[in-house]
């Protein structure tokens, strides 16, 4: 899959050319194994230019009690690794896919078997919560030689130090995490969120991602300004939980019109 | 002996390591800072060793067992008394030490984890003596199978935050802390309790427990002239195992033995026993043996003990294992009860669930060493906190039939 339109790594940062990449997350298997599929679909058919799925896992110490409800419940309906890997398949011919990832579930499949099944099935970069730089060393080289994009994870609390380590390892985008604290959707851009995102646009070439914490058009497009793509997961899955796929689609439509230059699909 | 090179990186062999959020990378890198900074800093020292000794009330006895000794036939069986630790556990060692850090690191909250409660007592003693507000977070489970402790905790003014979600016992209760600091990183210490988590904290709560096993030296080559011939203390996540055991890892003629729980039984698959039957992963921010399915999601553990109730271990005691300094074994709940009695009966100790699972096997260990040999079981708390659910286990509940003071004059039964 990756040889058709060129790199897995390189397809992931292409999407982020020209406009704000918007990326709508989804637990893999919630609310049902099929249910996750057309939740993909809508967010496709909405304008999300990479789609994220969450790997369930039973300790997701990152996520607040939303998706970690979710996570619970996807495991209840079976979602395990193999099926997250058929389902970024299904969606891999359309647009980027990420995977939302805990090291654990990494290590328990081998990291090479789970690194060449990535690439495989069109996961073209990977999140891994629980796997900073100094952790991730050898498994960059590993990343980089099956043409999966890593992509670490920058917090306010970081400091200038370790942003040029998280820069040499962002072979995808860096995902900036826009508050101290878990998933969970918050009202408005909080300041650190600018403050992190130029410091880390100053350090590193690699697109950024902004995310935890937008639920709203207006804080997207806050977002925009600083961001080379947005990050929406908690508020869609609060959507899907309430009204389904179709729901989630609506309100990822509306985000996605109000984005400053996006071209949609 | 150890790899010292390798502890400084916060890896013991292919053991340890920070696998966090990226938020709370720069809490640990403070923290480790502080912990170099001040371990050998004279004044921190001064202080850590005077609270131990009159607040703690350390050195703690090492106590000669000789009902037991006689019971069993076999070596001499000696108690190191954690029980008689201020709070009723060797807990208190490294909370106490933590809080010093805290304080000096400027951090006005604390949070912690707790299973059978004894951490969660010892953080919120510490925190009420040096006025820090206090958060515990104790699954849910815990919290009726713990309630004495968490009246003391409450008690103590700290507040105690049940934990619903997935098994509601330990492993829960660390997930929720570690979010909470993610949080609150800013003005929060979290004071981990066992030698598990995230480097620097499984060598910096395994040094502030290190006094037992420098205590056990001196006071054995006192008692009885020479090293023990063997250490035995329970496994849960293992800091009174690393305690006891530190000062004399390497040294070949004093085996260490730690004892995991078997629940109800290791072919059950309901059990606490990660370094028997656990495989290499990552939970709760390091790399070490986890009991986990074939697709990496972390089983339940079952343990009678709320403190062994755990489906990791810290990374120290996995490179142990693997390297052949410790020896690992289990004990189920029913002989864990079993030792609860015996051992209350014998010697007049009434020992924490946890710590009868090392009396249990204490009596293998014995009998296989001979008379003249000397064994120390580390009595890593006492068993107050465990009366409730030991008596629901076993319908203890009795009193003698000899009614005393009745009077056949006085049909109401008053005494007056």
């Amino acid at each position: 899959m990756s040889n058709a339109r060129g790199s897995n790594v390189s397809r992931l940062v292409g999407a982020f050319e020209g406009k704000t990449a918007l990326i709508p997350y989804l637990t893999g298997g919630y609310p049902s194994l099929d249910g996750a599929r057309e939740v993909g679909e809508a967010y496709i058919e909405a304008g999300g230019d990479i789609v994220e799925i969450g790997v369930p896992f039973s300790d997701p110490l990152a996520d607040g009690p939303v998706i970690q409800g979710t996570t619970v419940q996807a495991i209840r309906n079976g979602a395990n690794t193999d099926y997250c890997l058929d389902l970024a398949g299904g969606f891999a011919c359309r647009v980027p896919v990420v995977f939302l990832v805990y090291y654990n579930t990494v290590m328990a499949r081998g990291t090479e078997t789970f690194l060449s099944d990535c690439a495989e099935n069109g996961v073209t970069g990977l999140v891994i919560p629980d796997l900073p730089v100094e952790e991730a060393r050898e498994f960059s080289a590993l990343a980089a030689e099956a043409d999966v994009g890593l992509c670490p994870l920058a917090a306010p609390t970081t400091s200038e130090r370790r942003l040029e380590g998280i820069g040499a390892a962002a072979t995808g985008f860096v995902y900036c995490v826009s508050v101290a604290g878990v998933t969970g959707v918050r009202e408005k851009l909080p300041p650190q969120a600018v403050e992190i995102l130029r410091r880390v646009k100053a350090k590193v070439s690699a697109p950024t991602a902004l995310g935890f914490g937008i639920g709203s058009a207006s804080v997207a497009r806050q977002a925009a300004r600083e961001a080379d793509g947005v990050i929406i997961g908690t508020k869609l899955m609060q959507i899907v939980e309430k009204g389904g796929a179709e729901a989630a689609g609506a309100w990822l439509s509306e985000i996605s019109d109000a984005l400053p230059g996006v071209e949609h699909h | 002996m150890q790899q010292k090179v390798s502890e400084q990186s916060g890896y013991f062999g292919p053991f340890g390591g920070r696998f966090v959020p990226e938020t709370l990378i720069h809490a640990l890198e403070e923290l480790e800072d502080a912990y170099e900074r001040y371990r050998n800093d004279p004044k921190f020292t001064e202080e850590l060793e005077g609270l131990a000794r009159d607040f703690v009330g350390r050195p703690t006895p090492l106590m000669f067992a000789s009902r037991l000794t006689e019971k069993w036939g076999g070596a001499n069986v000696w108690f190191k008394r954690e029980d008689l630790a201020h709070t009723g556990a060797h807990k208190i060692n490294n909370t106490l030490g933590q809080i010093l850090l805290a304080d000096r690191m400027g951090k006005s909250r604390i949070i912690a984890e707790t299973g059978a409660g004894q951490h969660g007592v010892a953080t919120a003693t510490v925190a009420a003596l040096y006025g820090k507000e206090c958060v515990v977070y104790m699954g849910e489970e815990d919290t009726h199978r713990q309630r004495l402790n968490v009246i003391r905790m409450n008690l103590l003014g700290a507040e105690v935050k049940p934990v619903v979600s997935g098994s509601k016992t330990l492993k829960d209760a660390l997930n929720e802390a570690i979010r909470d600091w993610v949080t609150n990183v800013e003005d929060t210490h979290y004071i981990i309790g066992t030698v598990a988590g995230p480097a620097p904290y499984p060598r910096m709560v395994r040094d502030f427990h290190a006094v037992i096993g420098r205590e056990l030296e001196a006071q054995s080559k006192e008692k009885f002239g020479g090293d023990p011939d063997a250490i035995i203390a329970c496994v849960g996540g293992g800091s009174n195992a690393m305690g006891a055991f530190h000062q004399f890892v390497g040294r070949p003629d004093t085996k260490l033995i730690g004892v995991e729980a078997a629940g109800r039984g290791l072919e059950s698959g309901e059990h606490g026993a990660p370094l028997a039957l656990g495989r290499v992963g990552v939970l709760h921010g390091s790399k070490s043996y986890v009991l986990q399915t074939d697709e990496g999601q972390i089983v339940e553990a079952h343990s009678i003990s709320a403190g062994l109730d755990y489906p990791g271990v810290g990374p120290e005691l996995s490179y142990l294992k693997d390297e052949g300094l410790a020896e690992f074994v289990s004990t189920t709940d029913d002989e864990a009860l079993e030792a609860f009695q015996y051992c209350s009966k014998a010697e007049g100790i009434i020992p924490a669930l946890e710590t009868s699972h090392a009396i249990h096997y204490a009596e293998k260990v014995a009998k296989d060493l001979g008379p003249g040999r000397n064994i120390v079981i580390n009595l890593s708390g006492r068993g107050d906190k465990d009366v409730e659910a030991v008596t629901e286990a076993l319908d203890l509940y009795k009193t003698s039939s000899d009614v005393v003071g009745e009077s056949a004059t006085n049909p109401n039964g008053t005494d007056e």
